[in-house]
């Protein structure tokens, strides 16, 4: 059924929000059952909401063949950061707390319609997917784990980009990663990284943009410099449709833009080309 | 630049306004106080010739060497011809040209960084200004030849870093270095662009911070009264310091050069 539809059962006392889910971009009310299932995608302007690293597994991966690998690596604090808010550390334990995640990646093994596979999935609650020294060990460690088995990288990327409590460090987690997928591009281990809602900052100049195949989710926010600091530079309008997916495709930096539905037959269908047995 | 007091220790913002004074050297004067020789070549094959980000060949104390480099103006004129060091993706692919060429030839890479940033336009994202310093990310990181990195001014995030993974990193005393700009990260974090300062202090930005952190390798001392008081001696100390590590890095094979660089990587903010 349609956005329009209302729920069948609404009692004073259950809550709105429980019933129904707000469309971020087109504010439609789609029943919350319906938009759970469809893969949190509106079914009225097909946008595509950000999902949890785990929503994100479930939906790419075999049932029950995701394995974590880097548990272990935790988010640090090399500078011992404050701002006028306060300490990093304590926003960093607040994001351990509220996703449930050592940081903003999660890295694993897994089989996609059969084929192994070493998956990254960015999670964009976790201090908006920003990467730094944590986030950046966790890549490198699913880079060699790769490398090692001889299977593809797949990495999803959602990131603001660098995190700047962790400052040049969080530059270097650049370098770092792009040296983990040098090392695949050796050694002819494909690499296919799919960059959604939002990808910018320094996770767009780095891994995110040298995938051997580049793909993105329709209407993802995608671009290396902030809308507004652009304005304030070129002091002139930018167009409707910049730095979004649509545009990457046309101006030639993504193989494909494709609907979440059907990401999974995608990635398969393009790593039976890219294995090379 | 009459109100820093070089007898005090200097705080960071302080070193952030001697980094990006007008009256430092630029690669043009590193080009004219320290090259035998400078053959400058253009172009990145696709599109344009980027002006702020500049290369060639060189001969530095008699090494043959690949020179690449941002390029900040000493005039308004040629700072609006270099885009005031902040380069567009075909200065950074020009660069990649450059790196694979040294690769080529089996000469070294020296690379000058002094950028504000990489430039922020509508043409630059068009082109793939995300794209092309992942691409030389990448690329540096397997490069089969020695590379080595001066941060001479301003290295501002990574339109610095887009030329400058390499084996050593050396930055001049009073250089910074640094994921954002403090006014920038000001406004975000303080929400007031005019806690600069503090942000300043809190990024470690200094050479001396980034020494600490074993981000750069080495510091090179600056004169009394920091390069722009006498950039005769300061263009002098990096070229000694350039040439050191080059004898050093080129005693070794290539596989163990690639291997060490990687492993540095690795290690960052282990
Ligand atoms: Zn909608």
């Amino acid at each position: 059924m349609g956005w329009f539809t209302k729920p069948a059962e609404i009692t004073a006392s259950t809550p709105t929000e429980a019933i129904w889910a707000v469309c971020p971009a087109c504010k439609a009310y789609v029943p919350r059952a319906e938009w759970n299932n469809d893969l949190r995608v509106c079914p009225r302007c097909d946008y595509h909401d950000r999902l949890t690293c785990r929503q994100r597994v479930a939906q790419i991966c075999d049932s029950g063949s995701f394995a974590e690998i880097s548990a272990a690596v935790s988010v640090r604090d090399p500078l011992k950061f404050a701002d006028a808010s306060g300490a990093y550390a304590d926003k960093a334990q607040a994001a351990v707390k509220k996703t449930g995640e050592g940081e903003a990646i999660l890295t694993g093994t897994a089989r996609i319609d059969g084929i192994p596979v070493v998956i990254g999935v960015m999670d964009f609650r976790f201090l908006g997917g920003s990467l730094a020294s944590g986030t950046g060990e966790r890549i490198l460690l699913a880079a060699e784990a790769a490398l090692k088995q001889r299977q593809p990288l797949i990495l999803f990327s959602a990131s603001g980009g660098a995190r700047m409590h962790e400052g040049i460090i969080s530059l270097m987690q650049m370098a770092k990663t792009c040296a983990g997928i040098s090392r695949l591009q050796q050694a002819r281990i494909p690499y296919i990284s799919v960059l959604t809602d939002p990808t910018t900052g320094g996770v767009s100049a780095s891994y995110a943009m040298v995938g051997d195949i580049n793909i993105a989710e329709p209407k993802a926010l995608i671009g290396f410099a902030g809308r507004r600091v652009i304005e304030q530079t070129i002091k002139q309008q930018l167009p409707e449709d910049f730095q979004t997916a649509e545009y990457l495709l046309e101006h030639g930096f993504l193989d494909h833009i494709v609907h979440r539905g059907a990401m999974k037959t995608f990635l398969a269908k393009v790593l039976r080309y890219a294995s090379h047995g | 630049m009459s109100e820093i007091d070089f007898s005090n220790k200097l705080t960071p913002w302080e070193i952030v306004q001697i980094a990006r004074n007008p009256g430092r050297p630029a690669i043009a004067d590193y080009i004219q106080g320290m090259c035998d020789d400078f053959v400058e070549l253009h172009g990145d094959r696709a599109f344009g010739d980027d002006r702020a980000l500049i290369g060639g060949f060189a001969t530095i104390g008699g090494e043959r060497v690949m020179l690449i480099g941002q390029r900040k103006g000493k005039s308004v004129e040629e700072n609006i011809l270099a885009n005031f060091g902040m380069a567009n993706p075909e200065g950074y692919r020009k660069a990649l040209r450059l790196m694979k060429l040294a690769e080529k030839y089996g000469i070294p890479v020296v690379s000058l960084v002094d950028t504000p940033g990489a430039y922020p336009g509508l043409d630059a994202e068009a082109r793939g200004q995300a794209e092309a310093i992942a691409r030389n990310l990448t690329e540096m990181a397997g490069l089969r030849t020695p590379f080595v990195v001066v941060i001479t001014g301003e290295g501002g995030s990574g339109g610095a870093l887009g030329i400058a993974v390499g084996d050593v990193v050396l930055m001049m005393q009073y250089a910074v270095y640094s994921v954002i700009s403090p006014e920038g990260c000001a406004s975000i974090l303080w929400r007031d662009g005019k806690k600069a300062p503090e942000a300043a202090e809190a990024l470690k930005i200094t050479s001396e911070s980034l020494k600490k952190l074993a981000v750069i390798d080495e510091i090179i001392a600056e004169p009394k009264g920091a390069a722009h008081s006498d950039p005769g001696q300061a263009i002098d100390a990096v070229k000694k310091a350039i040439l050191k590590h080059l004898k050093a890095l080129k005693k070794l094979d290539t596989d163990t050069l690639v291997q060490k660089r990687y492993d540095k990587y690795a290690a960052m903010g282990r």
